[in-house]
């Protein structure tokens, strides 16, 4: 069963470069949702509220980034989506089916690169299918298709330490893809990176997605790259992490860093982070008095 | 390409081993890749300052043994001990003990690694104790237990590395970011995938270090042991100098004691520790 959807993803005929997001939309129903999520952190003395009733549903084919300002439980969001982390009340559904445990059709990608520095980068990217059980051949041919796509051929015997911050992060999106995963999942991938080198990842992310139609959550605090990258924006709110507002970014693709249109999206976007920002400060300085 | 712009990052690649050489390569870890090309020139240099260093000290002692400091049977010559050596090795006494103190080190190591696996948080302070007991303090109950036989030996050297083992190979688990084990869990790893395939590589630096450092304690456990306990041992070869009043054995028993413990040290734990460099970059420290 599992080694039929593998094949049937790998013989997809290479697309047209882009598409455009409207079609990407239509491509399939509801593949996770999030009822009323909530999430407590208990401390000794605190009972923190990490996340307060988040409800989101995300489609099969679609590209949604998570903004908001540090701490307002985006990446909790994410972890609970991985399984890594369960809601305390609410549910949280992928494929119709509560999520209760990691699994790799949900694959996270971490903020730092979370590669295996004793294997090279070959290895790392087939570590993930020999635990998925997948035989030598097949996962020798994956392993070629999705390091070629990354664009780490060169390096591809290369151990974790000789590579750039960005090669490494281009390594763990290889891994991640090959063991082709119904969703990704992204926490701040490109935050730690140089801005050139995550421009240049941003544009090889939206090619390579649009082209393997990967369902995606992103989570970001950089507006700019959640409007180049998301066909929806989803805005948060810190302390308690809430949802805000949920933004379309209708524009074709490729989209540049520095068009008109990301631009201005990127600015309605930060207005609303901004007027939120300013109201959970305020909030907290009365609390303070 | 979209990705030329990512070429630029690539001098990151040339940083590292300048990183790798301030912190974490031991003297002897000369033996990596990387510092081949500085060792062309340099180990001839360093080969001819050890040369005289020891030359220097070969002449002190005869000076010493010419000037008649000690008398010759506490302090024989250079010659002296040479001989004695050449003697006992063309004997075969000194081979000999040499298998018999290294047949038992290998079976204890290899013990000592197979029962690292199940030092768990409650035998840890156990074993942080014991590890402040010298470990021929065990011979009396040694003997007592498994009779005047090797077996002795072999639990008093036990006892004097497993402690080291044991605590590096938990403080090499306690060191495994959490990161990786969230990498395997969300690749499906199960318990045992990520044991075999993330916890057990994840310990390799820290197990070689526990290694080297159980291997110096099981060698002097094991000198000391033979020393008290009469064995076919490089230790009871000690021994049977200063009852035969033969210092020249004794000095040349200890410079086979000191070339064993170099020579392991220098050959398989240099090896080892340059291994561990390369694959491992900085996180061997």
């Amino acid at each position: 069963m599992a080694s039929e959807t593998f094949d049937q993803r790998t013989r997809l005929p290479p697309k047209p470069k882009f598409e455009a997001p409207a079609e990407r939309m239509a491509a399939g129903g509801e593949l996770m949702a999030l009822r009323g999520v909530t999430r407590h952190f208990r401390t000794r003395r605190h009972d923190t509220l990490a996340i307060d009733r988040i409800s989101l549903s995300v489609n099969e084919g679609e590209f949604v980034c998570i903004v908001g300002p540090s701490g307002c439980g985006k990446s909790t969001l994410l972890n609970i989506v991985a399984g890594l982390d369960h809601p305390s009340g609410g549910e949280a559904l992928f494929d119709g089916r509560r999520i209760d445990r990691p699994g790799r059709e949900r694959i996270v990608v971490f903020q730092e690169p979370a590669l295996y520095p004793w294997l090279n980068v070959r290895a790392n990217v087939e570590l993930g299918l020999k635990i998925a059980g997948i035989g030598r051949s097949e996962r020798k041919r994956l392993a070629d298709r999705y390091i070629s796509l990354v664009n780490l051929r060169r390096f591809e015997k290369a151990y974790i330490h000789e590579l750039s911050g960005g090669m490494k992060q281009r390594a763990q999106l290889a891994r991640a893809l090959a063991v082709e995963p119904r969703m990704l999942l992204m926490d701040e991938p490109f935050a730690a990176l140089d801005a050139q080198t995550r421009d240049v990842l941003q544009q090889e992310l939206q090619e390579i997605t649009s082209r393997l139609k990967t369902t995606v959550i992103f989570v970001t605090h950089n507006v700019r790259e959640a409007v180049i990258l998301a066909d929806r924006v989803v805005v948060m709110t810190p302390a308690p992490g809430k949802l805000k507002t949920e933004i379309a970014i209708p524009l074709p693709r490729p989209r540049g860093p520095d068009s008109h249109a990301v631009v201005d999206l990127a600015a309605r976007v930060r207005t609303e982070l901004q007027h939120d920002i300013y109201a959970a400060q305020s909030a907290e300085d009365s609390y303070a008095i | 390409m979209p990705s030329s712009g990512m070429h630029g990052d690539e001098p990151g690649i040339a940083l590292t081993p300048v990183d790798i050489d301030t912190t974490s390569v031991p003297r002897g870890g000369s033996t990596t890749a990387r510092f081949r090309e500085l060792d062309a020139s340099g180990l001839v240099l360093k080969a001819l300052r050890l040369a005289v260093f020891y030359l220097a000290l070969l002449a002190l002692w005869q000076l010493l043994y010419s000037l008649h400091v000690w008398s010759p049977y506490l302090l024989p010559s250079p010659s002296d001990v040479w001989h004695s050596f050449i003697d006992y090795v063309d004997n075969g006494l000194i081979q000999k003990a040499v298998r018999a103190s290294m047949q038992r080190l290998v079976l204890i190591i290899g013990m000592a690694c197979g029962s690292n696996k199940y030092v768990d948080e409650t035998l840890g302070s156990l074993v942080l104790g014991l590890q402040s007991l010298p470990s021929i303090t065990w011979l009396p109950l040694a003997i007592l237990w498994f009779g005047l036989n090797q077996n002795a030996i072999i639990f008093v050297t036990f006892m004097g590395s497993v402690g080291a083992i044991a605590i590096s190979a938990r403080a090499g688990v306690q060191a495994i970011p959490p990161l990786y084990r969230r990498a395997a869990a969300t690749m499906g790893a199960s318990r045992y995938q990520s044991v075999r395939y993330v916890l057990l590589p994840a310990m390799v630096p820290s197990m070689a270090q526990g290694l080297k450092l159980g291997w110096s304690f099981a060698w002097r456990s094991l000198m000391a042991a033979e020393l008290i306990f009469v064995t076919m041992g490089l230790g009871h070869l000690l021994n049977l100098g200063r009852d035969l009043n033969n210092m020249s054995l004794v000095l040349a028993i200890m410079f086979v004691i000191v070339a064993i413990g170099l020579a392991v040290d220098r050959i398989f734990f240099a090896r080892v520790e340059a291994w561990v460099v390369e694959r491992w970059g900085l996180e061997a420290a």
